[in-house]
């Protein structure tokens, strides 16, 4: 490896990792907008040193491990999922040139990274051995496991009409038409899938404050609930990032620099899950399984008929 | 599946709204007058206190925070020796004035009372006594009261007439 492949790596993990930080003060002031209220202001300018603040605050907390605990399991449950949700990042192209593996599978690499993600949540729900921990990771378990089948359904559509796993060559057959104008459906799917895929409201059922207490991490303290906490935002970071690659043209656009229209599209998606999230009560775990095997499934089978007759009869 | 994109769109509007929060110290928030603040004595028109130290207040007073002891003067009217209000206690639930029969006590919409020593809660009758009659104007419970003091004696208050002899057959 290179030097200049060190300087991105380390570049783009202190890119990802403030952007996750910074993204919980985004969040939380984007909620308060929608809430009519201010949010938090008192940090830095118009609070901006929250992620900050707190970054602190996790670091001074005692990092306890309960003594009922399933120790090793538990202290490494939650760098499995920063690792995996961090792997991802390595086969996103963020302009060109920009990507620093460029993966003839790296659609398929995305999918197994994010479907590791599931073990440290299961992981972490087990090893805590508290009932209300076990319940958040068999959830977590369930729901990944329904809704990971149509996600990469959802997603082979824009790989048909591509005709490549690789992330480059799918932006640059976005060259004509977003994707997401044949593959609306395929849209619509991969959204949902990737908001269930991140355990974000409303589909945050592994966490479900109201019913579990916190769920899988009811446990965790200190930093190691930090990495829970920033492998969420990163994983939300991840799936606005694919909704960009995939459906809208990645770093396509006119006039402004690649990288920076990638960010803006990214940004877009980032603010619309923030808004599900202030708009969207949360289902309960069998309206969501139900919601997934018997409507989402089929429609996303459906999807799949149809852009492959469609690609067929064109005579691709 | 309507209703959920009706509330994105309707929750989306509120990016335009103003927020309803008052950033509290730096903007302070419009008290009505009757806000049950810190509690005040006040004076008649004439400067006297209004305090007739009856023990009302001390009795209603369900988290027991008023102490005080009446005397009185060489003419006869009643006043608190002292008057001890413990603010540490106080839940300014209203009540001292609802039962207060002269309008002496009264509560204000002032309620930043923090202090670092918890004995500077206590507050004594010349921290209460404000020199003013507070909401109630043109009151005088010396006045108006049947009470011989000095310089009154029965039957000469306002709107009072002279006391009837019981012993008199006279019309």
């Amino acid at each position: 490896m290179t030097l200049s492949t060190w300087i991105f790596i380390l570049g783009l993990l202190f890119i990802l990792l403030s952007a996750a930080g910074g993204l919980t003060w985004v969040e939380r002031r984007l909620l308060a907008v929608w809430q009519d209220r201010l949010g938090p202001n008192r940090v830095g300018p118009i609070g901006s040193l929250q992620a900050v603040a707190d970054g602190i605050k996790l670091f001074m907390k005692e990092d306890w491990v309960p003594p009922f605990s399933d120790k090793p399991v538990f202290v490494i449950a939650p760098a499995i999922v920063m690792a995996a949700v961090l792997m991802s990042f390595v086969v996103l192209p963020f302009a060109p040139g920009l990507v620093l593996a460029n993966l003839n599978i790296g659609l398929l690499f995305f999918l197994a990274m994010s479907s590791l993600s599931v073990y440290s949540i299961v992981l972490g729900g087990w090893s805590s051995n508290n009932k209300y921990a076990l319940l958040g990771g068999l959830r977590a378990a369930a729901q990944m496991l329904s809704y990971e089948v149509f996600l990469g359904l959802s997603m082979s559509g824009t790989v048909m009409l591509a005709g490549s796993f690789r992330l480059t060559d799918i932006v640059e057959a976005q060259r004509g038409m977003w994707f997401v104008i044949p593959q609306f459906l395929g849209f619509i799917l991969f959204t949902i899938a990737g908001l269930a895929e991140t355990r974000r409201l409303p589909f945050d059922l592994p966490e479900a404050e109201t019913e579990l207490v916190a769920g899988f991490h009811t446990e965790y303290s200190g930093m190691k609930f930090g990495m829970f906490f920033i492998g969420e935002y990163l994983g939300m970071i991840l799936i606005s990032a694919m909704i960009t690659l995939l459906f809208f043209g990645g770093w396509r656009g006119p006039f402004l620099p690649p990288v920076i229209w990638f960010i803006l599209k990214t940004s877009f998606f980032l603010a619309f899950f923030i808004l599900l999230r202030a708009a969207l009560p949360r289902p309960r775990i069998d309206q969501l399984m139900a919601f997934g095997w018997k409507i989402l499934l089929p429609l996303s089978l459906l999807n799949l008929l149809a852009t492959g007759a469609v690609v067929v009869a064109r005579g691709g | 599946m309507w209703s959920i994109l009706k509330t994105l769109w309707d929750v989306f509007l509120h990016t335009f709204r103003k927020p309803v929060t008052i950033p509290y110290p730096e903007q302070k928030a419009v008290l009505s007058p009757r806000y049950r603040g810190r509690i005040i004595l006040s004076r008649d028109p004439d400067g006297g206190e209004r305090c007739v130290a009856c023990y009302l207040c001390s009795v209603v007073c369900p988290v027991d925070c008023i102490a005080l002891q009446a005397t009185q003067d060489d003419t006869g009217r009643r006043f608190p020796e002292f008057f001890r209000i413990n603010f540490s206690r106080c839940i300014f639930c209203g009540y001292c004035e609802e039962a207060c029969p002269t309008y002496a006590i009264q509560l204000i919409p002032e309620f930043e009372m923090g202090e670092y020593n918890r004995q500077n809660m206590v507050y004594e009758k010349e921290n209460l006594l404000i020199a003013g009659e507070g909401k109630y104007h043109g009151y005088n419970y010396w006045k108006v009261a049947g009470v011989a003091i000095g310089g009154k004696d029965k039957g000469e208050a306002e709107r009072e007439s002279p006391p009837v002899d019981l012993h008199s057959l006279m019309p």
